[in-house]
């Protein structure tokens, strides 16, 4: 039903577009009104090999609405073929199409023979926010283009992490998991970012595994993959941030592909030495500063709620305040992501509430008592509040304002250095 | 043209003022066609994404400070809130004033699309006016309210029995016009309808509405009209519901974009009769001075403007006609929105830049008078003129006219626009201050910045010499109006 979306942290389902965008040369094609596409991508970074501005559209006008769009769909799919060289042409769905029962798959399927895989996935704005749309996108891959294979490469394991775009760090995150499990002698495969695309979708059949790091988002994706593809796989629930989480990461991830426990201890001893050779030397900026305390929040959907709050918890020894999850994840997942919330060092939990409304999360965070100075991580919507309490802010969530990020990442050992900068960066740049 | 302030809805600019998106030809064929009235759009086979009107008009009012804006339908639609939320927080700052404005969505969903959702729509309208105690409230639809027939105006009429402030409903059904331009005159038909009140009796005003997108060069116009003894009242960015009541008041309404202020001008001429400035706008010299003139003869201040123009001519004119020529012979291609496409055409003229290419997002074939544009009447009557287009934001057009013209510049307002323009090499002007242009001073400032934009191409050239276009050498060896079909 309805609701009083006040001050909004996610997009609609056709928010995907921008998974579909983080596919090196897999072009969106939206069936929708002209506008979709602008509101939909973010100010910076959202260019590239295509941007919002090339991505075909039906651009639903009122005609349409009346006698239906179907003709206008298939002349934008045959001449996108044409005008556009991509290698992947995924077809979403608007509102539009969808209220006035328009057969996109009817439209598609007519493209079954043409030189390029042609798909598409219904991702109408009120069948979900764009977390549910990039599920969506990863089903539609899944169901009309990936087929089963024997030919299994040993230690080829596929990785899904967050949602590109949705998550400021998406490309930098996923290329450092690949390199940690690289580091333990597997194979990592990922569809988004740089050169991997096409060729590493077509590899997806030919993988042992399948590795989620997601609180919730992609848990059907794998489901759907274990079932038609064969491919079993690790839900790890938390994005690793920092040595603690790491190194579990890397111990139940060796375990779960059979890496020898010898390999994955050398490999963590690697890392925790040179982790710890750096947090060693700031270790004073730690424990002798006057403007962070130990209480926190984290407003964020909950990937980052879950990854930074174990992050501060178990590698800094910082107190959990209340946590915010933003994202309006799925009552049935709810439960399973508070106990994760409840796993910290020292039995420690966080109370965590699943809330989207930003009026009731700023009144949450006024009426609690941080010590001293608060320390929130959220959206640029926290910015000003964070101000009013005199605490200490940084922008990791979706709206970002405050930030521009390329590659930079924050999972890993590495990952956890970075965020440690970032918020002693906030922390040094006001009186000590 | 007749304005109704009875209904909230209006009609869009294509069936209001025979706007058009499709079209490829010449200036002089464009205009002469539209001032006989024969002038027909095209539409498009293929087409790629634009831009909704519904961020036009909804952003529009979500710059007011201290109002609600409640968009129902999905998040999708409501998700201009996260930029509107910022714009109004560093605009506010910059102006050391402060805004409470909040704008939210109502996440629709599929049960809301089957069983309508107005019980709810009426609920958030009396949460968000608890909460943030605006001074207005606007009910926007949606492309998903629109088509299920969720009826705003009854909740809208029903729920200002119990709020003290104007509630109004907005609607921003996104299919209902290809010209986003339209969501303009959306906003401005909200604000004539609930907001502006008749003049009060026995004021006297020295003040001229100034209809813009951001200010940025408000202080600097202040300044300007003290010299006339006139006082600007910038909308809507910042405006205060107060302010806004009173437009009707002001001795003339003014505006920086024909297509961002056709509707109110208009509208304050026909109910209030405050004049409407129809002037070519403030770019370059001759529009500067061409606007100034007329401000100068509706308000009766003839003379303190010629003292003005001759003053300030004395300073910039000489340095213009220094860097004109560095400038002479240059050729440019500009993609741009009808009200700034031809203004700038104009001014690329008088500093000696060769237009190659214009392209109009659209295309307004006579303002609500009933006259043909004055940019467009300008260059007719001046004899300027080259290829056109009305492109309606389609890149893979531009893109064509670009490779085949390969011009020393392309010019363009639209964010995501210029990259595309570098990566074929083509330098890119990004006119993205609405004031970039503005008078002497701003008009030699641009003229700097195309020679240094021109000057150093290195980031064009390192960035195009390495990326792929992707265009299919099919595309580049077609017409540009290979997908334009007739309108039936």
């Amino acid at each position: 039903m309805a609701k009083l979306l006040d001050r909004q942290r996610y997009k609609c389902a056709l928010g995907a577009m921008q998974t579909v965008q983080a596919i090196e040369r897999a072009l969106p094609v939206l069936n929708s009104g002209p506008g979709c596409a602008q509101k939909l991508s973010d100010s910076t970074g959202s260019s590239g090999y295509f941007s919002p501005n090339i991505f075909p559209c039906t651009s639903i006008n009122e005609k349409d609405v009346v006698f239906g769009g179907v003709k206008k769909l298939d002349s934008t799919i045959a001449n996108s073929l044409k005008v556009i060289d991509a290698d992947m042409y995924v077809v979403l769905t608007g509102c539009i199409p969808e209220i006035v029962g328009d057969d996109t798959g009817e439209v598609v399927s007519r493209f079954n023979d043409a030189d390029k895989p042609v798909i598409y996935a219904p991702t109408a704005g009120f069948k979900g926010n764009n977390y549910k749309g990039h599920e969506q996108v990863i089903d539609a891959i899944i169901d009309q283009y990936l087929t089963p294979s024997d030919d299994k490469q040993d230690g080829l394991i596929n990785i899904f992490a967050d949602v590109p775009y949705q998550d400021l760090f998406w490309l930098g995150n996923i290329r450092e998991l690949e390199r940690l499990i690289k580091e333990l002698g597997l194979t990592p495969n990922t569809i988004f970012g740089y050169r991997r695309g096409i060729d590493n979708i077509n590899k997806i059949p030919h993988a042992k595994y399948n590795l989620l790091v997601s609180p919730w988002v992609g848990i059907n994706n794998m489901k759907k993959m274990e079932k038609k593809l064969g491919i079993p796989y690790l839900h790890y629930k938390t994005l690793p941030i920092g040595a603690t989480e790491t190194s579990r990461f890397l111990r139940t991830v060796g375990e779960f592909a059979g890496v020898s426990n010898e390999k994955v201890e050398s490999v963590i001893k690697e890392h925790e030495d040179y982790y710890y050779y750096l947090i060693e030397r700031y270790a004073d900026l730690f424990l002798e500063n006057r403007v962070i305390n130990k209480q926190f929040s984290v407003v964020a959907d909950a990937h980052y709620a879950l990854a930074i709050t174990r992050f501060l918890v178990n590698d800094l020894g910082l107190v959990p305040a209340k946590q915010f999850i933003t994202d309006d994840t799925p009552k049935n997942m709810r439960d399973d992501i508070v106990k994760e919330f409840n796993k910290l060092n020292y039995g420690l939990a966080a109370d965590v509430s699943f809330e989207t409304d930003t009026y009731k999360i700023h009144e949450a965070i006024r009426e609690h008592d941080y010590h001293g100075y608060p320390l929130i991580l959220g959206g640029y919507y926290e910015k000003e509040l964070t101000e009013e309490l005199k605490g200490n802010f940084l922008n990791i969530s979706w709206p970002v304002q405050d930030k521009v990020v390329f590659d930079s990442f924050y999972a890993g050992y590495a990952g956890g250095i970075r965020l440690i900068e970032d918020i002693y960066t906030v922390a040094v740049s006001r009186f000590n | 043209m007749s304005i109704n302030l009875t209904s909230s809805n209006i009609a869009t600019r294509e069936n209001r003022i025979g706007s058009i998106t499709g079209y490829v030809g010449t200036l002089k064929d464009l205009a002469t066609k539209s001032e006989c009235g024969t002038l027909k759009g095209c539409s498009r086979c293929f087409s790629q994404s634009s831009t909704c009107l519904s961020m036009c008009g909804l952003s529009q009012l979500a710059a007011i400070r201290n109002v609600a804006i409640i968009h129902h339908g999905p998040a999708g639609c409501s998700v201009t809130s996260a930029n509107a939320y910022y714009m109004s927080k560093v605009m506010a700052k910059k102006r050391n004033v402060t805004s409470n404005t909040v704008y939210v969505g109502t996440d629709m969903n599929e049960k809301d699309t089957i069983f309508g959702s107005t019980e709810k729509l009426r609920n958030i309208i009396l949460t968000v006016n608890d909460r943030y105690k605006p001074d207005a409230i606007f009910v926007s639809s949606s492309c998903a309210t629109g088509i299920i027939g969720e009826d705003i105006d009854s909740i809208v009429d029903e729920v200002s029995y119990e709020i003290d402030v104007p509630v109004v409903a907005v609607h921003c059904e996104g299919f209902k016009s290809r010209i986003w331009a339209t969501g303009f005159d959306i906003s401005d038909h909200a604000i004539m309808q609930k907001i502006v009140k008749p003049p009060r009796e026995g004021i006297k005003s020295n003040k001229i509405n100034f209809k813009n997108f951001f200010e940025s060069a408000r202080t600097e116009i202040i300044d300007i009209f003290k010299n006339f003894d006139l006082e600007p009242v910038f909308l809507y960015c910042n405006s205060t519901i107060e302010e806004l009541s009173h437009l009707s008041e002001s001795l003339a309404t003014t505006c920086i974009c024909g297509t961002l202020g056709n509707y109110i001008g208009n509208a304050l001429e026909e109910k209030y009769n405050v004049p409407y400035i129809r002037s070519i706008n403030q770019c370059g010299i001759t529009g500067f001075e061409t606007w100034l003139r007329e401000i100068g003869r509706i308000t009766d201040r003839t003379e303190l403007v010629e003292r003005y123009i001759s003053e300030q001519r004395a300073i910039y004119i000489p340095q213009i006609e220094e860097v004109k020529k560095e400038l002479n012979g240059l050729t440019a291609v500009l993609g741009m929105g009808p009200g700034y496409t031809f203004e700038v055409s104009r001014v690329l003229n008088e500093l000696g830049i060769k237009v190659v290419w214009a392209l109009a997002w659209h295309y307004d074939k006579k303002y609500e008078n009933g006259d043909v544009p004055p940019s467009m009447k300008y260059l007719l009557d001046n004899d300027i003129d080259f290829e056109t287009s009305v492109a309606d934001q389609q890149n893979y057009e531009v893109m064509n006219v670009l490779n085949r013209y390969k011009p020393d510049m392309y010019l363009s307002r639209h964010p995501g626009s210029t990259v595309w323009a570098i990566k074929n090499g083509t330098p890119a002007v990004y006119v993205a201050d609405e004031y970039m242009i503005f008078g002497y001073k701003h008009t030699l400032e641009f003229a700097r910045t195309i020679l240094d934009t021109i000057r150093n191409r290195s980031f064009e050239e390192n960035l195009a010499k390495r990326s792929k276009l992707p265009y299919t050498d099919w595309w580049y060896t077609q017409q540009v109006d290979t997908f334009l079909e007739e309108a039936k």
